[in-house]
């Protein structure tokens, strides 16, 4: 047993699970280049892409999420929850709001408070509380969505301050400034699980929390945080949305979840914790906004597209069970 | 000699459970010291107390005679102690070199893999570890986990190391392979505390032993002046014998017999034949395609060809409700996984096999599942509360005693049991052995699959496997040497 056998330098396929769709992404832009002359032009790939910026924080967030373990429905809610109650506290009640007479200014900085807000009440409430995080936030995504309702009676808000609009319509130097902040944070994302301690603790939890805790992090401590910045980046997607559209309509962000976990599921990221990266959730939200781009040009009618992302959710699901090999739970 | 570690008058209690008495240790520096008990005499306990993981109640913890760090100060106490628990610590989907490293693959800032990497190598290199620093730690085997753990336990500094069952899942060879390193470490002025259920191995390798038995110590003497039966004595409070096995004349009839079975890359050829009222050992070393055998026999795994009849019923391969309707009784590998369902109670899991008899229309009577399990229950001796507690609840050796009892609940022609004991202290190895015995005795027959030496003292032949192949037919009346020998094949 004296004997050290030099590790022999071979191709690792490991590292570049990671990249397992990227052909399909290569396949998906050829295909919908023959489909329609329109797809491969700069402006159709942009709008791909601002389509695709909000919902892809809420991807980011939730891969963080499903990396440490645990699990989060009620960023939906929040997506259309934080803006629309921002917007009330600084607009005047002429308008829909609740006349606080706030500067205009403040409201990002509310918004991202809510969201901050819901992803501490979640945290405490599974870290502290120690309840199921799936019941948890199935119960908190009714509960966020009903305290928009609620306020708003149901209403879409208008009237909204200048700084609200600005992120999600802004261009910056050619792009769209939502797809900036979403690549900015992507690459944040994938610099700080990559190669930073906090970041790697979310895979040692999402692994093994006992021998994270043996290990000497402070499993709770990061959860909660990993709650919290998930629904910043929720509460930052309603924002971009709510820019994009010009308005909060009390169905911002309904139904975004399926899509969200579709995306982080097909782009690697395991249900049980432990495994995955962020650049592969991102390659997972570009698959899908290309299907959608590429269904929606050729006039397929959108009440038959739900079909075909399910049936996408299934055969990665499958590609994955052959290449990876092991069953799946 | 001077006192390495010490634990004084230590009380633990979790709600109304008292796991530690007033329990005291004290371990000399740079010997291998033993801790042994029962389950339930507080090993666990003590063990995340002396590694800081839990505060004691009352008492306190002494390494070199001075006062242990405070609870949150991780690092301090990683410098002080190691563990290998028996729950594997390591995080199976990062690399082994992440794992060494987990929670320090870096002082401040971002981390360099590269480096990271290099001094992984480095510090399996320092302690002779051959695995793969890039692999990924859930592709080890337990005995490559097992070493990266150590190293990683001792990459702290620790001087003082404590092995937590550490040989419960290694087989023959691995087990010695790890002694060696043990003295080596001895050698090198660690000290190390033991925990086993094997009492061979702790004189094999250990100076001195420390018995708990119900939350308190019971003894500490060294292990050269501490006859054996003395020590099972201290264990369990009583004097207990080492178990006899019954003699006894097999039938003419075969109950399970196999013809040409063969699995590439696991067993090929394997006939074997097993009459009413006879024991049939099947021992090997873990390469040896034991246990892929027999979970052929039960339905587990299908052969590629062969056949296997259970009670002059030819069963359709891999197929368990088939072998189980033939008359076929299994007590699985691992208990865990495939012996009970935990969240349900001790007597819906000990009934599941006939449930179709205790109602008609697909019902199932509670009243008479009750009365059934309250009948194994008492025969096997089962520890519980009653037949409603859920078997996740259980002790080691009562949740194996429940599986006992689903695979003795339909009274088998034929009994297959693999590793009956593994992780279930003296008294319930006794008391499991005499079930199969039993069973034999109102006329079944039974294969008994084990690493334990002490389970195949009740065969009336054991069948030695080899790569694959029975290789030998031994006769009762062996020796450990003579067996053991056929089994590392160094004896024809």
């Amino acid at each position: 047993m004296t004997t050290l056998t030099a590790p022999a330098p071979r191709l690792r396929l490991g590292r570049f699970r990671d990249l397992t769709l990227v052909p399909v992404i290569v396949l998906l832009l050829i295909v919908g280049a023959f489909l329609d002359p329109i797809f491969l032009t700069t402006g159709n790939l942009t709008n791909v892409l601002q389509q695709q910026a909000s919902i892809s924080l809420l991807v980011l967030a939730e891969a963080m999420i499903l990396i440490s373990g645990k699990f989060d429905l009620s960023l939906e809610s929040t997506v259309g929850m934080a803006p629309a109650l921002a917007v009330m506290l600084v607009i005047p009640a002429t308008a829909g709001g609740f006349g606080l007479g706030l500067p205009g200014m403040l409201v990002i900085p509310l918004c991202l408070l809510v969201g901050a807000a819901i992803g501490a009440v979640n945290g405490f409430l599974i870290i502290k509380f120690q309840l199921s995080a799936f019941i948890v936030t199935l119960a908190m995504q009714i509960i966020v969505h009903g305290l928009q309702l609620g306020p708003t009676e149901g209403k879409t808000l208008f009237e909204l301050p200048e700084s609200m609009l600005y992120l999600g319509s802004a261009t910056w130097l050619g792009l769209p400034a939502s797809v900036w902040i979403a690549g900015v944070l992507f690459v944040a994302g994938m610099v700080g699980l990559g190669y930073f301690r906090v970041g790697r603790s979310l895979y040692a939890i999402g692994g093994n929390s006992d021998a994270a805790r043996a290990a000497g992090i402070r499993v709770d401590r990061v959860l909660w945080g990993v709650f919290i910045l998930g629904g910043m980046l929720a509460a930052l997607a309603g924002v971009l949305e709510t820019g994009r559209l010009g308005a909060v309509g009390s169905g911002q962000g309904v139904g975004w979840i399926f899509m969200v976990f579709a995306a982080a599921v097909i782009g690697g990221v395991s249900m049980d914790g432990g495994k995955g990266t962020i650049l592969g959730a991102l390659t997972g939200v570009l698959v899908i906004g290309l299907v959608q781009n590429i269904l929606t040009l050729k006039g397929v009618s959108g009440f038959w597209q739900p079909v075909v992302y399910g049936f996408i959710i299934l055969v990665a699901l499958m590609i994955s069970r052959v290449a990876g090999g092991k069953a799946q739970d | 000699m001077k006192t390495h570690v010490e634990a004084r008058n230590v009380v633990k209690r979790f709600g109304s459970t008292v796991a530690l008495n007033g329990a005291s240790i004290a371990i000399a520096e740079g010997e291998t010291h033993a801790l042994l008990g029962r389950n339930g005499a507080g090993k666990s306990t003590l063990v995340s107390i002396l590694t800081g993981l839990q505060r004691p109640d009352a008492g306190e913890v002494l390494f070199s005679g001075e006062a242990a760090p405070a609870l949150a100060d991780r690092d301090a106490w990683r410098r002080q102690v190691a563990c290998v628990y028996q729950k594997p610590t390591i995080i199976p989907t990062l690399t082994v070199a992440e794992n060494l490293f987990l929670n320090r693959q870096t002082d401040s800032g971002m981390i360099k893999w590269r480096a990271l990497r290099a001094r992984a190598r480095e510090l399996l290199a320092t302690y002779e570890v051959d695995v793969d620093a890039e692999a990924l730690t859930g592709d080890l085997d337990v005995e490559q986990r097992q070493l990266v753990e150590i190293a990683r336990a001792l990459s702290f500094g620790a001087r003082f190391i404590i092995l937590d069952e550490p040989t419960a899942r290694l087989d023959g060879p691995a087990i010695e392979r790890l002694f060696v390193r043990m003295r080596a470490l001895r050698e090198q002025g660690v000290t190390m505390m033991y925990i086993s259920h094997h009492l061979d191995e702790v004189y094999e390798i250990c100076q001195s032993v420390t018995v708990f038995r119900d939350a308190r110590h019971v003894l500490t003497r060294p292990v050269a002046d501490l006859p054996h039966d003395d020590l099972v004595t201290a264990m369990t409070g009583e004097a207990t014998v080492a178990y006899e096995s019954r003699t006894r004349t097999p039938g003419e009839k075969v109950v399970l017999s196999s013809a040409g079975l063969t699995l590439a890359g696991r067993y090929q050829d394997v006939d074997l034949s097993v009459r009413s009222g006879e024991v049939v050992g099947l021992a090997g070393s873990a390469s040896s395609g034991k246990v892929g055998v027999a979970e052929t026999l039960v339905g587990l795994r299908k052969a590629d060809s062969g056949t296997v009849v259970v009670n002059g019923a030819r069963v359709k391969p891999g197929d368990v409700p088939a072998a189980l309707k033939a008359g076929l009784g299994f007590v699985p590998e691992d208990r865990h996984h495939e012996g009970f369902v935990p969240l349900l109670s001790v007597g819906e899991n000990a009934t599941i096999p006939i449930a179709r008899r205790l109602g008609r229309f697909g019902t199932v009577s509670p009243a008479k599942r009750r009365g059934k399990a309250v009948q194994l229950i008492k025969e096997l001796d089962i520890k519980t509360e009653g037949p409603d507690q859920p078997v996740g609840d259980l002790s080691g050796g009562n949740a194996q005693k429940v599986v006992f009892a689903r695979a003795l609940v339909d009274d088998p022609a034929a009994l297959v049991v693999i590793n009956p004991t593994a992780g279930v202290d003296v008294k319930a190895k006794q008391a499991l052995l005499g079930a199969v015995e039993d069973a034999v005795e109102r006329g079944a027959g039974a294969v008994v699959v084990s690493d334990e030496l002490d389970d195949l003292r009740i065969c009336d032949r054991v069948l030695v496997m080899f790569h694959g192949r029975i290789v030998k037919d031994v006769p009762r009346g062996w020796t450990d040497h003579e067996l053991v020998a056929v089994m590392e094949g160094i004896q024809p």
